[in-house]
Parts: C-alpha cells; sequence; structure tokens
C-alpha cells in the first residue's frame, strides 16, 4: 500500500516490503542528518507528547527540521489546555487543523488509533501505553539491517521486561516478517502477555523463554535490552520484587559470538553495566543516533517529499 | 410449537420469537437487545420450559418492534443456540439461526482499565474484532486485549 499520507499505528499496518522501502529511503537520508534538505518546506508537524520522552521527541524534531519542515506541539500536559480539562478528541481536532501530520505518545493504550480516528492528517504513534512503539522498531529493525546487512537467519535475544514494554510488542511484530530465532528473557513476572504468546503463535514464530541469560548468550547475534518499566506497574510493590533482577555486565558478554551486538531504546537505568559501552559490543547509541535518518525517511514517505 | 407452550404464551401477530435460548438466559437476551419493558411494547418471556433440542430453554417473544439481524446477531453472544423467527400476521416469515458477528460496537466494555475506551469523557465507543467463534475469542480494536466468554459475561453483569 505504500506510506504516503497513512496513519503509522501499529507495525502490522505496513508489510515487509513496506519496511524496506523505509530501510532504503532512511539509507539514503543518513547522509542529510547533519545537513538540510528542503523537501518538506512549508510542512508543519504537531508533536504531542502526553507521556515524557527524550529520543523519539527530539528525533521527530531533529527531522522534521532537517527536511525543511517546522514543529509545533508541547510535551507534557501542563502548559496546555489539557489542564484545563480539555480531552483528547479535541485537542486532536484542533492539533489536526493547524498541521499537516501529528505525532502522539500517550500512556492511555489505543489512544493513537483514537486519534488517528478523529484527525484527516496522517496520524503516526510514538508510543501509546504498554501496546505500540512502530517506530521505535522500526528503528531497531534498521539498526540491525545496518549492522549485519540482513535480519533472516539471525538469533535475537530479547531480555527484560517482556510485559509492559510497547517496545517489546512491537518489535516482536516487526521480527514476524523474518525467518529469526528468537530467546526470550525475563524474570517469571515480566513474561510476556498473552496476546503477544498468542501473536507468536499463529505467525509462527520460533521462539523460547528462559529467565536465565546465561544460557541463550552464546546462541544470539542481537541482544535487545529493555529497562522495567517502573511507570506501567499497577503495584509499586511488583515493582521493587522485580528491579535489578537482570544486568548486562562484562562477565555476560565474555560468552558471546564476537559479532554480538547489544541494542536498547533508552533510558538505560542499570540493566546494562557502563563498562558494556566500551565495548564493540555496544550499539544502542549508534541505534539512538540512527533515529534521525530513519525518522526522516518516515516523514518524506508519509508526508510525500520529493528529493 | 408444542400446545403446552401455547398455554403459556399465546401467538404474536408482528415481532419476533426468540427460541432455543439456553435455560435461565432469557433476561440477558432482553438487556442485549436493549429492552426493559418499559418500551410499551408487548414482550413474554417463557424460561425453563422442555425442548428437544436442548431439554429446558427459554424464549422470547417481541411484539411490535422491529429489530435488525445485526442487532438480533448481538443475542448469540450469550445465546449461541438461539434461532430468530420473524413473525408477519401470525406467519413465520423467515428464520434464522443467530451468528456472532465480526465485529461488535459499544455493547461490551474492554477489560482493561487503561483502554482508551475507558477513558471518560473520550467520544469513542468500544469495539471488538471477533477472532474465534468456538471458543469465542474477541479481541478490542483499540488496545488489542483478548476477551473470553468469561470476560463477556462479566461485563454484561452475567458472571
Amino acid at each position: 500500500m505504500g506510506w504516503l499520507g497513512r496513519d503509522v499505528i501499529t507495525v502490522l499496518d505496513f508489510t515487509r516490503e513496506d519496511l524496506e522501502v523505509l530501510f532504503t529511503e532512511a539509507l539514503n537520508m543518513e547522509k542529510y542528518a547533519k545537513s538540510r534538505l528542503n523537501i518538506l518546506n512549508g510542512k508543519v508537524l504537531a508533536l504531542a507528547f502526553f507521556e515524557p520522552s527524550t529520543r523519539t521527541r527530539l528525533s521527530f524534531e531533529t527531522a522534521m527540521l532537517r527536511l525543511g519542515g517546522s514543529v509545533i506541539g508541547f510535551s507534557g500536559v501542563e502548559a496546555t489546555s489539557m489542564a484545563k480539562g480539555e480531552n483528547l478528541a479535541d485537542t486532536i481536532r484542533m492539533l489536526d487543523a493547524y498541521a499537516d501530520a501529528i505525532v502522539i505518545r500517550h500512556s492511555i493504550e489505543g489512544a493513537a488509533k483514537f486519534a488517528a480516528e478523529i484527525a484527516a492528517s496522517p496520524v503516526i504513534n510514538a508510543g501509546d501505553g504498554s501496546q505500540n512503539h512502530p517506530t521505535q522498531a522500526m528503528l531497531d529493525l534498521y539498526t540491525i539491517w545496518r549492522e549485519f546487512s540482513t535480519i533472516d537467519g539471525l538469533s535475537i535475544g530479547i531480555l527484560g521486561d517482556l510485559r509492559y514494554a510497547r517496545v517489546v510488542n512491537s518489535l516482536i511484530q516487526a521480527l514476524s516478517y523474518y525467518r529469526v530465532r528468537l530467546h526470550l528473557i525475563s524474570p517469571e513476572p515480566l513474561k510476556p502477555r498473552r496476546e503477544l504468546i498468542e501473536f507468536m503463535n499463529s505467525r509462527g514464530m520460533v521462539y523460547d523463554w528462559t529467565d536465565d541469560p546465561y544460557r541463550v548468550i552464546n546462541d544470539v547475534d542481537v541482544l535487545y535490552v529493555v529497562r522495567i518499566q517502573r511507570e506501567r506497574f499497577p503495584d509499586p510493590m511488583e515493582y521493587e520484587r522485580v528491579r535489578g533482577t537482570y544486568k548486562v555486565d562484562l562477565k555476560l558478554i565474555e560468552k558471546a559470538k564476537p559479532q554480538m551486538v547489544i541494542l536498547h531504546p533508552l533510558p538505560r537505568v542499570d540493566e546494562i553495566d557502563f563498562a558494556v559501552d566500551n565495548t564493540h559490543h555496544a550499539k544502542y547509541f549508534k541505534q539512538a543516533g540512527l533515529g534521525v535518518p530513519l525518522r526522516m525517511a518516515l516523514l518524506k514517505l508519509v508526508l510525500g517529499g520529493e528529493s | 410449537m408444542s400446545n403446552k407452550k401455547e398455554l403459556i404464551i399465546s401467538k404474536i401477530r408482528d415481532g419476533i420469537v426468540i427460541d432455543h435460548i439456553p435455560a435461565g438466559r432469557a433476561l440477558l437476551v432482553l438487556r442485549i437487545l436493549g429492552i426493559t419493558g418499559r418500551e410499551g411494547f408487548r414482550v413474554a418471556l417463557v424460561m425453563n420450559v422442555e425442548s428437544h433440542k436442548l431439554g429446558v430453554k427459554d424464549i422470547v417473544k417481541v411484539e411490535g418492534r422491529e429489530l435488525t439481524r445485526d442487532e438480533l446477531n448481538l443475542v448469540a453472544l450469550v445465546a449461541p443456540t438461539a434461532t430468530v423467527n420473524i413473525i408477519r400476521n401470525y406467519d413465520v416469515v423467515s428464520k434464522f439461526k443467530v451468528v456472532v458477528p465480526d465485529v461488535i460496537e459499544g455493547l461490551i466494555k474492554c477489560k482493561n482499565p487503561r483502554c482508551i475506551t475507558n477513558q471518560q469523557r473520550e467520544p469513542v465507543k468500544s469495539r471488538f474484532r471477533v477472532v474465534s467463534r468456538e471458543p469465542l475469542k474477541l479481541v478490542c480494536d483499540y488496545c488489542g486485549t483478548i476477551h473470553e466468554l468469561s470476560d463477556i459475561e462479566r461485563s454484561l453483569g452475567i458472571a
């Protein structure tokens, strides 16, 4: 179906071919990620961040500015009319009138889909509750593709909060388009939700689960680490019981394949030891950097910029 | 219908007869159809009568109210065995077995409190896609949460 004018709510709205078009475009955009390409002159992107964000918001903003467009928006609801009680629907209608596309992050699940039903302009989901974060998953796959020149055939370990982390949900959806072997690693209480397990089964994905990263570290090509999503725990006691239960350190990666790469959507808390940053395995800062060309490509494709 | 049942409820002239409802579910069928009894039209209920197919069953008769096939198919959520007879001038003019529709809007509340459909002051109705009929499995179109029969019954105040 292509990208032009489309909403980006989940990875599953797109095909493997769509993703590959995006990756090719992102590779092209890497040349311009530190310069300016005036292909979205006069276009306005609205950033509606109802939840905190550093990388996603700033990389969307940077991407739009590098493409010659402009950005409006807010981060947090304190300075907006939502602090006066305005609802999401009315806020989206207003942004829809002002901007050519809307990027939304919200703590409520389904908020982006609802916004897309209201707005005539394309809506891009930058994270809704524990459910989806499609552009992060696109970036994750792009980073893997840049590292290995392929995604098919790789063994991918996903370590951490598999229950509440939306990036895990979107990443696994995206990986379902490829022939990969998945090792899911988490403490027992943070095992994937039933919805995700049923999804993997319905797609015939090859996966296993363990609570011990040492059991699979020597098999993985990619170790994808996520933090425990403290803010999504219904019960703070439950969070206290699982915090600090896993950590990627030099001892663990001693047993890894030489070409193994470690990715992390960031922010990191304490699940990756700082000493790991200096190893050749650590690619999470490179991954964050690729967020700009990847989102430049996405905005170009959705908003129809000609280069 | 046997003479015995006719003793309980007389035939209706124009309306619908929902037959083969699992015993004890007639009130739920009315709830699904949004019939409270205060609308003014005639409603007859028979509960726990003998049935060849089911052993015991309930029957609902509604006179003088048109219901669309989509509305009637929602009955399948709580009464999958039900059959609907459309009556015109005392004759059955059509008869069909209810089937759970592909999409269910507005009727059931999503069990995920963090779903957009559970937020106050947002103009959004719940919407579920039916991914399996046997066993019944619905997925919230907004938050992806899986709902089974027990969740649906809880939402409708049955369980």
